[in-house]
């Protein structure tokens, strides 16, 4: 019943990459049904090393069930689920973290009262001494943590303060880190953004696109068109349980995307939002190079 | 930000300068509010301030042979307040306890002497019995999802009903058989009900138990991955489930600890009274949670430790006891007991809000 004692968690595992193209996780013409309920149909999804997959679609489109089961809290019904080219069927998230694939949820991420060093590593503790007294390697947990956490550019005072007084934001960073730090290949991202400011969500956005650069494909569920343009390397978008749009970043633009989220009624006004986020937005993320940079929008797709 | 073409170098250094920048944005807070937040420090000073009372407004504590009659109260309370402690920790709670123990007292006591056996047969019958009964309370709860609050008000009710019913069977009364007599008795006894001297107070070997297993309880608690586990599972179930945290097993595992407490103080009843009345336990299961509460857990679970509940229960054995020393009507017990625990619950809440205030 229990996976326990799954092994020697804690070891850095390197960027592990496949030796040819082969996606990391494909979904083909997956779905799945709560009793007579049809939750989500026909969805084929892959997800490459070193790209960024965006899932979009709006409340009760079936996000959620789709990370649900690429994250081993659900069982697909229908279609096939294959990780590295073999078909799997998780049935608890401890099976899909021990292939590598990592959630970080957007509101249960962590454990609020607990430490930010305990959240770290829970569930992938690290330990020393023989069995009997086999105990948590507090010191190497806590250094490891500050490490991780900084090598990400996330700079806390007290890794001892529970994650529950850490902002939004910070508290979904810290999530990230975590998941490339145990040796994550796929990260999926339950619209981390969503309860976020603007900028907040530029932080989370430079995260995910840190952890694309380490190598990881990523899926990054959102229903903002915005955010997922400026790193997204695919598009997905769901409506009501099925995919209605599947395409690079070369085929599509912001405003189809948009377009494709939204009925034609709301994109006059999402059309105002967009100027106005991507306008704070590209301020804000590079930082250094504000007036340098000859045009703005460069710095993000590098697809 | 707009500075001179000179000055555009220097800005954009900040991102990595030295090994320990710091964020700079957290202040400090004093000692003494840190301390307090503490789960254990609240508690801590109330179970001084109780004491100080007591040994002002009676005199007759502070002889060592009562101080020892205050340990072995509070060590009673004790032993079952900590796993009780450790279930509320991890987000459940266990209205069956109190009953348990005597469920498994009569299980030993009635096993040995109706089979004419060697009492460690009972004893360890009874322990697989209570190590069931807490099993069973877990895979209910994980499996349903309900409240544990209902499904061990469901077991409190069971046990109760059969504790009475089974001994009136068996042995026709609402007690059990005196069992001083039988194989190996003196030898459990020894075990979990016997008295040793110090300086020349007798002081009983369920005190030393106590403290031993709260030892261990805070060094698993602190320093173990189940320890961990524990916090995570009471703090928040679906962030622990979706990290990889075996949810299932710490919650069965922390019911089966209560039934291991309940089986151990079930013993110490055994072996130091001889019979078990069938009837008793009942009300206790509030006693340990109410200690564990004092001691600074969380009745919601995720904080908490497990030497709060030492003081928590030392505070009870104090009460209860001083009451008596200082010639007052018992009858007040309850009415401090009441006191104390609201006092406890106004700080847990009051902790809660400023440790997780931005």
């Amino acid at each position: 019943m229990t996976t326990n004692g799954t092994g020697t968690h804690g070891a850095i595992i390197e960027d592990t990459m496949p030796e040819e193209d082969r996606p990391l996780v494909e979904l083909r013409n997956a779905g799945k049904s709560y009793g007579n309920i049809r939750a989500l149909h026909g969805v084929s999804l892959t997800v490459q090393s070193g790209k960024v997959t965006c899932v979009l679609g709006d409340n009760g489109a079936g996000k959620s069930t789709l990370i649900k089961i690429i994250s081993g809290l659900h069982q697909h019904t229908e279609g096939e689920f294959l990780v590295d080219g073999t078909p799997v069927r998780f049935t608890t998230p401890r099976e899909a973290l021990d292939k590598g694939i990592a959630t970080v949820y957007q509101d249960l991420a962590t454990v609020p009262l607990m430490p930010v060093w305990r959240n770290f590593f829970l569930g992938s503790e690290m330990t020393k001494g023989p069995w009997p007294v086999r105990r948590l390697d507090i010191e190497k947990m806590k250094k490891t943590a500050d490490e991780e956490l900084r090598n990400m550019g996330i700079v806390l005072d007290d890794l001892d303060q529970p994650i529950g007084t850490l902002s939004g934001g910070q508290r979904q960073s810290v999530a990230i880190a975590r998941a490339v730090y145990f040796g994550a290949r796929v990260l999926i991202l339950d619209e981390p953004t969503a309860a976020l400011g603007v900028k907040q969500s530029g932080v989370v956005l430079k995260y995910i696109a840190a952890a694309r650069d380490r190598g990881l494909g990523v899926i990054f569920i959102t229903h903002n068109p915005h955010h997922a343009y400026m790193v997204g390397d695919h598009f997905s978008v769901l409506r009501l349980g099925t995919m209605e749009l599947s395409a690079d970043r070369s085929e599509v633009s912001l405003e189809e995307l948009t377009n494709h989220m939204a009925g034609g009624a709301e994109l006059a006004a999402l059309k105002h939002e967009l100027a106005q986020v991507r306008g704070v937005d590209v301020e804000e993320l590079p930082e250094a190079e504000d007036l340098q940079a000859p045009v703005a929008a460069s710095s993000e797709g590098t697809s | 930000m707009s500075m001179s073409p000179q000055a555009a170098p220097a800005v954009t250094t900040p991102p990595a300068p030295g090994p320990k920048e710091t964020d700079g944005r957290t202040s400090q807070r004093p000692l003494a509010l840190r301390l307090l937040a503490r789960p254990e420090v609240g508690v801590f000073l109330g179970a001084v301030a109780v004491l100080v009372f007591f040994l002002i407004a009676a005199p007759s504590v502070r002889q060592g042979s009562s101080m020892a009659t205050v340990l072995y109260q509070s060590s009673t309370i004790g032993i079952m307040a900590l796993p009780v402690a450790l279930l509320m920790i991890g987000g459940e709670f266990d209205l069956s306890s109190g009953v348990a123990v005597i469920t498994s007292a009569l299980t030993a006591s009635m096993l040995s002497y109706q089979l004419t056996m060697n009492v460690w047969v009972g004893v360890i019958v009874a322990l697989l019995v209570s190590l069931g009964i807490g099993a069973f309370n877990g895979w209910m709860v994980v499996r349903t999802g309900l409240p544990s609050f209902l499904v061990t008000l469901g077991t409190f009710l069971i046990l109760q009903g059969v504790n009475l019913a089974v001994t009136k069977l068996v042995t026709g009364n609402v007690a059990t058989d005196d069992i001083s007599t039988m194989d190996g008795f003196d030898q459990a006894k020894k075990i979990f009900a016997s008295s040793f001297d110090v300086g020349g107070v007798q002081v009983k070997i369920t005190v030393v138990w106590w403290l031993v297993f709260a030892a261990l309880a805070t060094w698993v608690l602190l320093r173990t991955k189940y320890g961990n586990w524990i916090f995570a599972v009471g703090g928040n179930k679906d962030s622990a489930r979706a990290v990889g945290v075996p949810v299932n097993f710490t919650k069965i595992t922390l019911f089966m600890t209560v039934g291991f407490g309940a089986w151990f103080v079930g013993m110490h009843q055994l072996f130091s009274f001889n019979t078990v009345q069938s009837g008793e336990g009942v009300g206790q299961e509030l006693i340990y949670i109410a200690a564990a509460v004092i001691g600074g857990c969380l009745l919601t679970g995720g904080y908490g430790s497990a030497i709060g509940p030492v003081f928590g229960a030392f505070m009870f054995g104090m009460v209860n006891q001083g009451i008596v020393y200082a010639g007052w009507n018992p009858d007040w017990f309850k009415a401090f007991l009441g006191v104390m625990l609201l006092g406890a619950v106004l700080i847990n809440l009051w902790v809660q809000r400023t440790a997780t205030r931005r």
